[in-house]
């Protein structure tokens, strides 16, 4: 670790000394980590350490009870949801959540980063601008031919997509995903992890994922959770070796 | 200009507006005399909220079972002006302070009270019709949605408020005219509206305000902010995570909805010529409900078919069977949720496609290339949400 690494304005991400309790129970107990500029993180960790709560937490969906989380040293604890959202953090969930009434153009342009205001909204115009990057991004996410597709009609697989879509439109430096690779088909997988390498190159991202083939092929570093706790932290290779690690996840 | 219009508003669009048209300004004046055409026009002064509930309700996910407030406050604005004017100092002469509304000096007033006294202005009251109700509707949706209650409980919330402000009116008699209402009102600067010749003028301004409503309310749901509305309804918590503040959005559509409930509330008064406190209860905001139900909850035309069935039926039931009529309603209700849930207009929409499917099958192969298109287009307008310009 350099020097520099003592100094939060360094990273994308800093939390420290985080702690959530839903009514005595702690379920993210004192975590500190730290995302670097451009890096891919991967949090593994059996069911129930957390991992979902983390993300819930950095995003605003949940209030954290103890300690900061600094986004380019902003605080994002005391930040609503679509402050976090404007200050560039994006975020997957583990169920792909995209607007099932609506077409993939139209869920598309929701997440465009304009006129979220009711004002701006209501003068909303679809221009030139909107139509060439929905089009670019519906491209990226293999939706070209169902742009006008009513998005409940989708397959499982393209729903990610879709969501991911949405998240890429908001152009955030932090990406967050849930499980992004769930429910996948084998090709499906193949083509997200490709994608997820594409659109990674330029910002940071932080990854929740059980697939440990999938985890291998996307992370720089890992961190492993566990009842709320940081287990281990460092690179899969290192992570993989960790006797604590092997005995609480991987051995099973 | 030409495609940005053909984006607004869709040929059927067009043909569903111009049939509306021609029902309210040819038909209906043409057939009915003119008491019927003054109780169409009373109908149609609850299109105004149902056409709200459709934002609200149907595209928003709102619902609120208290939509008579605002109509009440709409009505007993206008009211109290054409009260005022009503209650001239030589009109009230036998009473034993001259000058104010009837009711006033039965319960021993002997001043109007201040809050009365703007009414005397026609410019006050016509911005208190259009802002007030918004106003209140503004204060009651920050406090709930701004905590984020929704659902169920605002629904009661909505509901538990029209209860009060019922209570409220009819407890303070000398200041509301009780339970009365505010009743004999006459001219409307001079003119009166008791007359024939009136209440048809009356009868095609209401039809006019209503067209105005509804170009108003077209315009919002064709805008990005119906889109947010169905992406609310449906998942309110992702709407936050694509970076909306989604409590200002239920504000808005809320505040849209009251004020359009205000100004039908207003045209009630004019046209029927009375304001009490069983327009503003639980009942008639849930009766509002079922039209907006009724007519189909995704479409603004559909409110106005709505309210006007509804009331038509009413009035000729409750004329025949007085008590049977809250029954009929009742199961009216459920049978259409029951059987079409979007109501009328959902019903209407599959006629036309399935019309327009056939047209496009019979003059194959020619139209062959734009049958799949028109089936698209139309798969988009029954749910309410417009289809992207590809221009």
């Amino acid at each position: 670790m350099s020097l520099s690494h003592n100094n939060p304005q360094d990273f994308v991400l800093a939390v420290e000394g985080l702690t959530v309790s839903f009514d005595g129970f702690k379920a993210v107990n004192d975590l500190s980590f730290y995302v670097d500029e451009g890096e891919i993180r991967v949090i593994i960790g059996p069911n129930g350490a957390g991992k979902t709560t983390v993300l819930d937490l950095i995003c605003g969906r949940t209030k954290a009870t103890e300690g900061s989380i600094k986004f380019r040293n902003q605080e994002l604890t005391k930040m609503k949801e679509h402050q976090i959202v404007h200050a560039g953090v994006g975020r997957k969930f583990q169920n792909p959540s995209i607007y099932e009434d609506l077409t993939v153009f139209e869920n598309l342009e929701l997440s465009f980063p304009r006129g979220h205001s009711v004002f701006g909204a209501l003068t909303f115009r679809r221009n030139a601008e909107v139509i060439d990057k929905v089009t670019e991004i519906a491209e990226m996410i293999f939706l070209s031919d169902l742009l006008h597709q009513r998005a409940d009609l989708l397959s499982h697989g393209q729903k990610q997509w879709l969501e991911i879509g949405m998240l890429l439109i908001q152009d955030p430096a932090l990406l967050m995903l849930d499980e992004p690779v769930a429910g996948m088909s084998v090709a499906e997988r193949k083509k997200t992890a490709e994608l997820l390498n594409r659109i990674t190159q330029d910002r940071s991202v932080l990854v929740i994922e059980h697939d440990m083939q999938f985890v291998e092929d996307i992370a720089h570093r890992v961190t492993v959770l566990h009842q709320g706790q940081l287990l281990s932290e460092g690179s899969l290779e290192r992570v993989k070796s960790d006797p604590k690690v092997v005995e609480v996840y991987l051995g099973h | 200009m030409n495609v940005m219009k053909s984006n607004l508003f869709k040929r059927q669009d067009l043909i569903n507006y111009g049939l509306l048209a021609l029902l309210l300004l040819v038909v209906l004046p043409l057939t009915l005399d003119i008491f019927r055409l003054n109780l169409v026009g009373k109908y149609l002064s609850y299109a105004f909220a149902a056409i709200g509930l459709v934002l609200c309700w149907g595209y928003g996910g709102i619902l609120s079972l208290g939509q008579g407030i605002f109509f009440g406050i709409g009505g007993y604005a206008m009211a109290m002006f054409l009260k005022l004017e009503a209650s001239s100092p030589e009109a009230t002469a036998i009473q034993s302070t001259p000058g104010i509304p009837d009711f006033m000096d039965w319960n021993q007033l002997t001043a109007l009270p201040w809050f009365w006294e703007p009414f005397n202005s026609l410019g006050f009251t016509v911005l208190a019709i259009l802002f007030v109700a918004p106003l209140f509707a503004f204060v009651v949706a920050t406090a709930m949605f701004k905590r984020r209650v929704g659902g169920v409980y605002f629904a009661i919330i909505t509901q538990a408020i029209a209860a009060i402000l019922t209570i409220l009116i009819i407890g303070q008699q000398g200041y509301t005219g009780g339970v009365n209402g505010i009743t004999d009102l006459r001219t409307l600067m001079g003119w009166d509206i008791r007359s024939d010749s009136a209440k048809y003028v009356l009868y095609f301004f209401g039809v006019a305000m209503l067209f105005l409503c509804l170009l108003m309310a077209h315009l919002v749901l064709k805008s990005k902010l119906g889109r947010l509305l169905v992406a609310i309804r449906d998942r309110e918590d992702r709407v936050r995570f694509s970076g909306y503040d989604v409590s200002n959005f239920k504000i808005f559509v809320f505040c849209f909805a009251a004020m359009l409930s205000a100004i039908g509330g207003a045209m009630f008064t004019l046209q029927v010529g009375f304001m009490s406190p069983t327009l503003v209860g639980i009942v008639p905001s849930i009766e509002m409900v079922i039209f907006c139900a009724l007519g189909g909850r995704l479409s603004i035309i559909g409110a106005v078919y709505g309210a006007l069935l509804v009331n038509a039926a009413k009035t000729t039931m409750s004329e025949a069977f007085p008590e049977l009529w809250l029954f009929a309603m009742g199961a009216l209700f459920i049978g259409v949720v029951l059987a079409f849930p979007n109501g009328l207009a959902g019903l209407y929409t599959l006629l036309v496609d399935k019309f327009k499917q056939r047209r496009a099958h019979s003059s194959a192969p020619a139209n062959r290339t734009s049958a799949p298109a028109a089936e698209k287009e139309q798969v988009d307008s029954s749910s309410g949400v417009t289809a992207p310009s590809q221009s």
